[in-house]
């Protein structure tokens, strides 16, 4: 055991001089490894970030919430499908608010885009979305300040706002935004409230809108829209219950016959978990399969050099063997000398993953926790290890008087 | 007491293809601790091979060869490696020095594979380097060096774990005749030390250094004389031999 240990460290300096001594041979071929690396790491901060991303995201929509809406969120099959299909009305809205008994809060909202000013201050268009009042508990999004939709501003249409935090930002920075007046379109709207902030998901801000009353949009920017029922369950755990429910109540609304397929969807954030994980299981498919195959060339590559390097040294070898070195001690100073070039390819490939990953970072979310990166190092080290073992043992095997007489 | 070496009908053959070559045929012969051998021979003779099969490098086909009184055939590669790096100190004809590396990694090498720990191996080397007047070298890569200089590195390399018996196989081969005689200064040192040194040569005037001279001729001994030798291993050094 201790022999190993010593073999394995003098081994380490033994092909660190030699890997010195051919420096551009040894970076060229690390090339090989730094790619897979590269591709696998990058690969694999991409998910991470998505991760992170698809986490928060799933927040912004709240768990135990599901939508009714006109079209599903993800289309797999045929969109043509769903193109004739009903708007989702402010009555289906109040039926299903009165008559479900799993849903604990039932909201609804609807979504138009205008410009929006205070003073000098401008945005082109900026997503206004009337709500009701409990669709800031159907889908967890509450008021950081001041006060929420009331149902006395729904019956009065009373044009007044709660903001998100960039908007109080960007356009009302340094003022305080409360009881000030925006402009939405050419109507001002005072401001009541502002809502917590949810940050980006996917690089766009979750921050960016202006509510006002359900009634108050309709009412002043038309009333022709789709809207979109939110609703939060009693029990989270009933969540198959509550759709089946949410379905006949919505069927009912709509006097389907039973031979009738369903003219809306019911979303909820289980859809998007599934389609994220067949996105993530395409994306590891893919890293793993560039990543092998460039490590496999990777590999094969160091293999080679390694052969070449056994060749040229035979004398050493038999010199080693002469002076004492034993088989194994051979063969962990070529082992050794594998792994560092890979490992060395592998650092390389980490740095540069990073680089890229700070490069992909403006479009896409990605991130490198220790583990990637110490596991990274494992893999390229375990490919030293695989692809030098050949070469190594060769190089043990060697007769020590036929290595010394090739000189 | 045995002897250090002891060859019985040690015969070695080369097969190339069909073709069987005699390297070595039935050699019988005893080298005692202490002793200083010259083995001569024309080019071909066998002079190498015996060398190799006495420092453990090479198997013989056929015969018997005791090291200290144990057989070397049967041993494991560990234990024949093991031989080699404690008491067998190898000289070649092409120094066959690491080139990259300084004298002191070059001479600390075997001492590496003997598992000794470095601040131990500084010391050893340091030691070596010195008895063979290279105190003032360790930092010079073979490529900064004499070529009799490159030579005392590898003496120092073979000398630095103490090993009872030294090898050299035509030592001065490669050198000019002055470095050849400090050479073997060197060697008559040595042997007075306690060394037992058995060297291969082609010349006449570096085998009468020694105290007995194994003449082979296709294989087989065909002299094996004892002598007085020419200088000073027991001190005394002549400088060069007389003509
Ligand atoms: N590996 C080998 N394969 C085949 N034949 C060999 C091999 N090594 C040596 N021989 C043959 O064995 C014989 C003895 O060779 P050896 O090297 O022992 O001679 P030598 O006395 O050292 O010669 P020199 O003075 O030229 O070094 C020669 O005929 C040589 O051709
Ligand atoms: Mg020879």
């Amino acid at each position: 055991m201790g022999y190993a240990i010593h073999n394995i460290s003098e081994g380490f300096w033994i092909a660190f001089r030699a890997l010195f001594a051919n420096k551009t041979r040894a970076l060229l071929t690390t090339l090989g490894i730094s790619i897979g690396v590269i591709t696998v790491t990058l690969m694999m901060m991409i998910i991470q970030g998505l991760n992170t991303s698809v986490a928060s995201q799933l927040e912004v929509m709240g768990s135990g919430t599901v939508y009714i809406e006109r079209h599903p969120w993800i289309i797999m099959d045929d969109w043509w499908r769903y193109r004739n299909r009903p708007r989702v009305t402010k009555e289906q809205f109040e039926e299903i608010k009165r008559f479900s008994k799993l849903a604990e809060y039932v909201g609804a909202y609807t979504y138009t885009g205008r410009p929006i000013a205070f003073r000098n201050r401008t945005r082109d268009r900026v997503g206004i979305i009337g709500v009701t009042p409990a669709t800031a508990d159907a889908m967890s999004w509450m008021p950081e300040y001041g006060r929420y939709i009331t149902d006395s501003d729904m019956i009065t249409t009373r044009k007044i706002c709660v903001i998100g935090a960039d908007v109080k930002e960007q356009i009302f920075e340094p003022y305080d935004p409360m009881g000030r007046n925006l402009r939405v379109g050419p109507y001002n709207f005072k401001v009541v409230g502002i809502l917590e902030k949810k940050g980006s998901t996917f690089g766009q801000s979750n921050d960016n809108y202006v509510m006002i009353p359900f009634s108050t949009l309709t009412h002043n920017f038309g009333h022709r829209r789709d809207v979109t029922i939110a609703v939060k369950a009693k029990d989270p755990s009933q969540m198959n219950d509550l759709i089946d429910e949410l379905t006949w109540l919505m069927r009912r609304a709509r006097n389907l016959a039973p031979n009738e397929d369903n003219d809306f969807s019911i979303n909820d954030s289980a859809m998007l978990t599934d389609f994220y994980k067949r996105i993530t299981a395409g994306i590891y498919a893919a890293g793993v399969i560039i990543g092998g195959i460039s490590l496999l060339v990777g590999g094969i590559g160091i293999m080679n050099i390694m052969l070449v390097s056994v060749t040229e040294r035979t004398w050493e070898i038999g010199m080693r063997k002469a002076v004492g070195a034993r088989t194994t001690s051979i063969l962990w100073q070529f082992l050794v000398e594998s792994m560092i070039i890979t490992m060395i390819g592998g650092i390389v490939g980490i740095l540069v993953a990073m680089i890229g990953g700070k490069l992909l970072g403006q479009f896409l979310p990605t991130s490198l926790p220790l583990w990637l990166g110490l596991s990274a190092m494992a893999f390229s080290a375990v490919v030293g290890l695989i692809f030098g073992l050949f070469p190594a043992v060769r190089a043990s095997r060697l007769d020590p008087i036929v290595a010394l007489r090739q000189e | 007491m045995s002897s250090l070496i002891d060859f019985k009908s040690i015969s070695k053959i080369y097969e190339i293809g069909k073709i069987k070559v005699p390297a070595l045929i039935e050699v019988d012969v005893n080298i005692e601790d202490g002793e200083y051998v010259a083995i001569m021979g024309p080019s071909g003779s066998g002079k190498s091979t015996m060398m190799n099969i006495v420092g453990c490098l090479d198997a013989p086909s056929d015969g018997v060869y005791k090291l200290s009184g144990e057989r070397v055939d049967g041993m494991t590669d560990n234990q024949l490696a093991d031989i080699r790096n404690r008491r067998i100190g190898f000289i070649f004809q092409t120094f066959n020095l690491l080139p990259r590396a300084d004298a002191f990694h070059n001479v600390e090498l075997p001492l590496i594979y003997a598992g000794l720990p470095r601040i131990k191996r500084r010391e050893m080397a340091k030691e070596a380097l010195e008895r063979v007047g290279l105190a003032d070298r360790i930092k010079h890569r073979p490529n900064e060096l004499s070529g009799g200089q490159r030579q005392r590195v590898a003496v120092a390399r073979a000398l630095v774990n103490n090993p009872n018996l030294l090898l050299a196989d035509e030592p001065t081969g490669n050198l000019d005749s002055k470095t050849s005689y400090e050479m073997m200064e060197l060697f008559g040192n040595l042997h007075s030390e306690g060394n037992t040194i058995v060297i291969v040569t082609h010349e006449e005037d570096i085998a009468a250094y020694s105290h007995r001279v194994i003449r082979l001729f296709d294989g087989k001994i065909s002299s094996d004389v004892r002598q007085e030798p020419r200088n000073g291993s027991n001190g005394k050094f002549a400088g060069k031999p007389e003509e």
